[in-house]
């Protein structure tokens, strides 16, 4: 049985869906991310979870038991707000002892226990301080304790990592596997960045406008998008209109105006003459001035229009010569070069036949 | 280069500062500073023969006396109306806070649009001469029989200074995070406690600011109680206005006027300290 289930549920507002008919199962112990466009219904679902909104129609199970007639704070769920939302008069062991004394638990052990959580979140040395005292990475390390004390089944946290840089959020997200790992405490994170989710979560919704895209891992969601939304969000990617030529078990032949024809891995059920999309990740797509080092079936020649230096690698926009615009992206292995490609140099893209993933639709 | 530009920033802040400032701190100088320093002196001076005060030079003597001080020590009457004066603001200011707090918590969960007509509501009654509605309440404790009592008197200070309490509170109502009470929901606390722990405290400086707004005025109000009231129910207001205008006793009213700052000031001194004990110490980090 899973440990929370989310049932065909719809929220409304003004007569339009803020979600529609989602349905999810969650896992005891998962990091389980809700990730899309803000907008998408994802906050909207966290906050049914919580019980600060009600759904239009649909159940959610805790255990198997449905929770609509559970008020907010009685259920064991407990939430990191996106603002943190810190008692500003209160300081940190303060802040972090409310959810045990609300518990009525003894003195004692609420210290005790207050005192665990502020060393889980490296935070013992500052129990006496205010929020206002403790920089953004300590408020949310606050949040993570003050949520995470009274053991809940299940933490729901909204965009935390939003409202830090991009450094700090890049250590909190270890910090948040870590914390994960070590409490077994079931996850339900909203974001909207996809690097995000993709590094921390067991699996990862994919939602739009208040439905469910995809649920998968991150590496099956990236490598094996289910439709051109979530081919389009989870990463960069080409998408290439084509039709389809031939279809086989073995093989599979596509069109793409501008580029001619290509082999792509094989998808059952295809007929020749069907449109869809063809997604192709920039980093698949080899980019060379020298086409005869090149022996992959699938390569077509071009110019490169654009280079964009990143670091670590160079993003390359190619035409082909019937005008199709491609994204490659190339490591920079060669230290103190920008760039092996400049506008307007003659090359050739070429891909592996098993690169890229047709769409139907 | 930034550090230059904030160098240069700060050079022209000190300027606009001054330029800001200078004005509003002249005028309190010459309008305020001066009146109360006027004020202490004629405390020690001796009243004129038929009002105001003789010089205080004569023939090259200083003509300073304790008299007016060494009067109001003579007679526990003073104390007694002082104290009594105290209990009257304090006990008006607590029926503020309980009257205002719902009704601030109101508008301040209201919408917007309608916000802006109940703060207008309650400011509504400053339209009207502070008089004309004095005599609006003996109208209506005429006939209950309420009329000239201590509870006519605190009635009509309520009254009157309900508004004051009201905008503090909900400008401080108003600024409160409602993330805060969701967190405190979701962390197990019911209505009552979300209340407690939360609203309350945070809004400690709204209603330590309504009663300041409520009580000091309070202390030096003449007119209504002298309306509403009874002979045993005059305030420290009463009795300024009357060794000022009625007996022409000036150092006396002087006297009595600063009598009623140093106790205003040692009591928000006192409420100052208990809040600071209370407040969250804002020192800089470690």
């Amino acid at each position: 049985m899973p440990l929370l289930e989310i049932r065909d549920v719809s929220r409304r507002f003004d007569g339009s869906a803020a979600v529609d008919r989602v349905s999810l199962s969650i896992e005891a112990g998962e990091f389980f991310t809700l990730l899309g466009p803000s907008g998408c219904g994802k906050t909207t679902l966290l906050r049914m979870v919580a019980g600060f909104d009600r759904p239009d129609s649909g159940t959610l199970l805790l255990d198997g038991a449905p929770l609509e007639d559970v008020p907010p704070e009685k259920r064991p769920i407990r939430m990191v707000f996106q603002s943190y939302a810190l008692f500003p008069h209160m300081t940190v062991e303060g802040n972090v002892a409310f959810p045990l004394e609300m518990e009525r638990r003894p003195r004692a052990e609420i210290r005790s226990r207050v005192a665990q959580a502020l060393e889980l979140v490296h935070l013992a040395d500052r129990p006496g301080h205010y929020p206002d005292q403790l920089s953004g990475g300590q408020k949310q390390r606050v949040a993570l304790a003050r949520a995470l004390v009274g053991r809940p089944r299940v933490l729901l946290l909204d965009e935390p990592l939003a409202a830090l840089d991009a450094k700090l959020r890049e250590q909190m997200q270890v910090e948040l596997i870590r914390l994960q790992r070590e409490v077994g405490v079931t996850f339900v994170f909203v974001t909207h960045s996809q690097d995000e989710a993709l590094a921390l979560s067991h699996r990862i919704a994919v939602m739009n406008a208040g439905r469910v895209e995809q649920v998968d891992r991150p590496e099956r969601l990236y490598a094996a998008p289910a439709n051109r939304f979530v081919a389009g969000f989870v990463g960069k990617t080409n998408l290439i209109e084509v039709e389809v030529q031939r279809a086989g078990p073995a093989q599979l032949a596509l069109r793409a105006a501008g580029m001619g024809e290509f082999i792509a891995a094989p998808v059952a059920g295809l007929e020749p003459g069907e449109r869809g999309a063809f997604a192709l990740r920039p980093e698949l797509v080899r980019v060379t001035p020298h086409p005869e080092s090149v022996e992959l079936h699938n390569r077509f020649p071009g110019r490169v229009r654009e280079a964009i230096y990143l670091g670590d690698v160079t993003l390359y926009t190619v035409e082909t010569e019937g005008g199709l615009a491609l994204e490659a992206m190339l490591p920079n292995a060669t230290p103190g070069r920008a760039a092996l490609l400049h506008p307007g140099d003659a090359v050739v893209v070429a891909w592996r036949h098993d690169a890229g993933v047709y769409l139907r639709g | 280069m930034a550090e230059r530009r904030e160098e240069r920033f700060a050079g022209e802040s000190r300027w606009t500062r001054w330029l800001v400032a200078g004005p509003p701190a002249a005028f309190l100088l010459l309008f305020f500073a001066v009146p109360a320093l006027i004020v202490v002196l004629a405390s020690f001076r001796e009243p004129g023969e038929f009002g105001g005060l003789e010089p205080w030079l004569e023939a090259g003597h200083l003509r300073l006396t304790l008299d007016a001080y060494r009067f109001l020590a003579s007679d526990w009457i003073y104390a007694e109306i002082f104290a009594r004066s105290l209990l009257v603001a304090g006990l008006c200011t607590m029926l503020c806070v309980v009257l205002a707090y719902p009704l601030a918590w109101v508008i301040a969960r209201s919408p917007r649009r309608r916000r802006d007509l109940m703060i207008l509501l309650v400011v509504l009654p400053f339209a009207s001469n502070l008089l004309v509605r004095v005599y609006a309440w003996i109208i209506l404790l005429g006939p209950a029989g309420l009329l000239y009592t201590p509870f006519a008197v605190v009635a009509g200070l309520v009254y009157v200074h309900l508004p004051f309490m009201v905008l503090p509170l909900y400008a401080n109502l108003e600024m409160h995070d409602p993330a805060l009470l969701e967190a405190a929901r979701n962390l197990g606390a019911g209505p009552w406690t979300r209340f407690r722990r939360v609203t309350f405290p945070l809004s400690l400086p709204g209603i330590y600011a309504g009663s300041a707004l409520v009580f000091i005025p309070i202390l030096g109000m003449f007119a209504i109680p002298e309306l509403l009231g009874g002979t045993g129910d005059i305030l420290v207001g009463n009795l300024i206005k009357e060794a000022f205008l009625d007996n022409r006793d000036w150092p006396l009213g002087a006297a009595l006027s600063i009598g009623l700052t140093v106790a205003v000031l040692a009591l928000a001194a006192l409420a100052a300290r208990g809040a600071r004990r209370r407040a969250p110490a804002t020192g800089a980090l470690p």
